[in-house]
């Protein structure tokens, strides 16, 4: 197929009468990691709640494999094989790992469950020392990696990451940044990634976008705006790593 | 040592003296609480005169038992409460196995009730075993069954529902409407009081599918309203108030009667002595299998992808979207799901009482109903079956404590003081067990399950 596999364009995004997305375009090809670096409240998370039309774009619209899921119904996009660690993670805290991980499945019924679970276990195997314990006792890390190991159950084409380092050590940050380049490279995943850790979201990302206020001020390839002055200074600089 | 032998002996007395100045306190909270509500009371005489009747010996009694039971929980529960919680922190560890009765409880429970009404009749007689299969028998097990079917409303799919009693209501009136004007049975009606009951669950589901907590509970209170409102205002069809009387009877699937005229009457065909107690033991085996098959289903579909589904919705509705289930759907199936079940208690209900009037399926209704699911557990089947025993049945048992009588006079009727005893039983319940009689969920996949899916992984075609 032609073109890229995701493509925002000029998306106007509305809570109320606020603005949070003042015409945005981003593109995700197929196979790429890119990442959308930004400060607080610059309107990441709210790209990404987008995308899967919650809330759903007032202006512009949102191209999935050609096809206009703008104004789709958030289920209804998720079938079509886009999965989303949401920010927060969002497990199911009473239900333990491994139903948590059935949740993930639904879209296929569980058709796929055995030979994808023992996939989600050697990629994180700290998740099959837990599976019987409830989703709410994991520790940050653990939830983190179970948010990610659901969304990869759907066997997704695109997978949405918001924040997957938040709250969390950086020894384990790593980890999960491994983990993702890992999907990227052995299983051609494509991954489009929100987070505030500039300095490691560049790195793992073949492009990435800055987005201030609302709009996407920049972009390039990771090395490209890891060497930008002006994005060291804003994101970079300060002691952060 | 003798120094700690001294420490101890003045621990002993000091607990003694806080006890008794604690059950001051408490005789003297209880005496300005209960003063106007017990000691003094407004009546009428003969001439229609308001008159105040004192009852200080009723009230000392009141402050009596507060003291007394204050001086008691002190002194003695209080320290024997943290000495066995001490020894249980410290035999926590060994303590793994689980009791015979624990481990057997729903087939032993099962087993009792098929049991139960051949042993009432043995026991009291058949025309003596009529209260204990009615009253208690028939009356909690609806009350479980409807609790079992708020259960997937509330419990599975954490949807606040305060206006249950509305599904009873229609179950019972479909019955009731359909048979008396087209003179169907009970067999054929009650699936389609199922249906009915269904179909005004997804009529509530619909307005409500945004709401979430508080706000759904006021809309679903409301409905349960209407409902009756409509029951009561509607007196073309449902005659009103006055409610509709004369259900015909259930048969044993149209092969034994229980109408004394017919010629297939069940007492008749057998040469029994006539008595209603037969076709209250008839019904007690109904409700059970319509109880267990509410039990069946829940276990049933907690295992199938829209149970998890409900589950999932109950923990969080955001992250079920973006899994690609669709909340609206799965909503309106946990409405339409419980309500049936509704349905089928009323119908069930109808058949049982012969009358139905608006009155039965007050707002009342929906919060006993709900309070035995959240003092169970909410999820827990076990759990809810013994909170709806322990308050109906607490109820029932009630009625029977005549000898209070004798104590308190002849006036006093220990019904009344239901409401009174279910809430100090409910604060005590959630202050011990917050989260209900049985609070722990149980998981529905399993690690040895899953591992017998993993043997025969390799193969073509499996798990």
């Amino acid at each position: 197929m032609s073109g890229p596999l995701l493509q925002v364009k000029s998306v106007e995004t509305y809570y109320g009468n606020i603005r949070a997305l003042g015409g945005v375009d981003v593109e995700v090809n197929s196979g790429e990691i890119v990442c959308l670096i930004g400060a607080n409240g610059a309107g990441k998370s709210t790209l990404m709640m987008t995308i899967c039309g919650s809330p759903q774009a007032r202006a512009g619209s949102v191209i999935f494999e050609g096809q206009d899921i703008t104004r789709m119904p958030t289920h209804e996009i998720a079938r079509l094989r886009i999965a989303q660690s949401p920010e927060g993670r969002r497990i199911f805290p009473r239900m333990t790992v491994f139903e948590n991980l059935q949740m993930g499945a639904s879209l296929d019924n569980l058709k796929y469950f055995d030979e994808d679970v023992e996939k989600i276990f050697t990629l994180f195997p700290r998740l099959k020392e837990r599976q019987m314990q409830r989703g709410g006792t994991l520790s940050g890390g653990e939830q983190q990696m179970l948010s990610i190991g659901r969304a990869l159950m759907a066997r997704p084409k695109l997978l949405l990451l918001d924040e997957p380092s938040l709250g969390l050590a950086p020894l384990i940050v790593k980890g999960i940044f491994e983990a993702i380049k890992k999907l990227n490279k052995e299983q051609g995943l494509t991954v489009f990634l929100v987070e505030q850790n500039a300095f490691g979201a560049l790195k793992l990302s073949d492009r990435g976008y800055v987005m201030v206020n609302g709009q996407v001020t920049m972009s390039g390839s990771g090395k490209e705006l890891l060497a930008n002055p002006e994005v060291r200074s804003a994101y970079l600089e300060g002691g952060r790593h | 040592m003798s120094n700690m032998t001294n420490k101890l002996e003045n621990a002993g007395g000091d607990l003694t003296a806080r006890a008794l100045r604690e059950a001051f306190y408490a005789g003297l909270i209880s005496l300005g609480l209960f003063f106007l509500f017990v000691g003094l009371k407004s009546d009428q005489n003969i001439l229609n005169e308001l008159i105040l009747v004192q009852r200080w010996g009723l009230l000392a009694v009141f402050v009596i038992v507060a003291a007394v039971g204050r001086f008691f929980v002190v002194a003695y529960l209080q320290p024997l409460n943290a000495r066995r919680k001490a020894s249980k922190d410290a035999a926590a560890t060994t303590e793994t196995r689980e009791g015979y009765i624990k481990r057997n409880f729903t087939v032993i429970a099962g087993v009792l009730l098929i049991l139960y009404p051949i042993l009432a009749v043995a026991l009291f007689g058949v025309q003596g075993s009529l209260k204990w299969v009615d009253n208690f028998g028939i009356q909690i097990l609806i009350y479980v069954m409807l609790a079992w079917g708020l259960n997937i409303v509330v419990g599975l799919a954490g949807l606040l529902d305060l206006g249950y009693v509305a599904f009873y209501a229609v179950g019972a009136y479909s019955y009731a409407l359909l048979s008396s004007h087209f003179g169907l049975s009970f067999w054929l009606l009650l699936p389609i009081a199922g249906l009915l009951a269904a179909c005004w669950g997804v009529v509530l589901g619909f307005p409500v599918l945004r709401l979430r907590g508080d706000y759904l509970a006021i809309v679903t209170l409301a409905f349960g309203e209407i409902i009756r409102l409509v029951l009561i205002n509607w007196t073309e069809v449902t005659k009103g108030t006055f409610g509709v009387s004369g259900i015909a009877k259930a048969s044993v699937f149209g092969i034994w009667s229980f109408d004394i005229s017919a010629p297939n009457n069940f007492a008749k065909y057998f040469d029994l002595p006539m008595s209603s107690a037969y076709y209250k033991i008839f019904l007690f085996y109904l409700i059970l299998a319509l109880a267990a098959l509410t039990a069946y289903v829940t276990i049933r579909l907690r295992r199938m992808p829209i149970g998890r589904a409900w589950e999932a919705l109950r923990e969080d509705e955001i992250a079920c979207r973006s899994l690609g289930i669709n909340t609206v759907t799965t909503k309106l199936t946990a409405f339409a799901t419980g309500a049936m079940f509704g349905g089928f208690a009323g119908s069930f209900f109808a058949v049982r009482q012969g009358f139905v009037s608006p009155e039965s399926f007050v707002f009342l209704e929906s919060a006993v109903i709900l309070a035995i699911v959240v003092l169970g557990g909410m999820g827990s089947l076990t759990g809810i079956a013994i909170a709806a025993v322990v308050m109906i049945g607490g109820t029932e048992i009630l009625r029977e404590l005549t000898f209070l009588k004798s104590i308190f006079g002849p006036d006093f009727t220990p019904e009344l003081y239901r409401m009174l005893i279910f809430g100090l039983a409910m604060v005590v319940v959630m202050v011990w067990k917050p989260r209900g009689f049985v609070g722990s969920r149980e998981p529905t996949a399993f690690l040895n399950e899953r591992k017998a899916v993993s043997g025969s992984f390799t193969k073509e075609g499996h798990g």
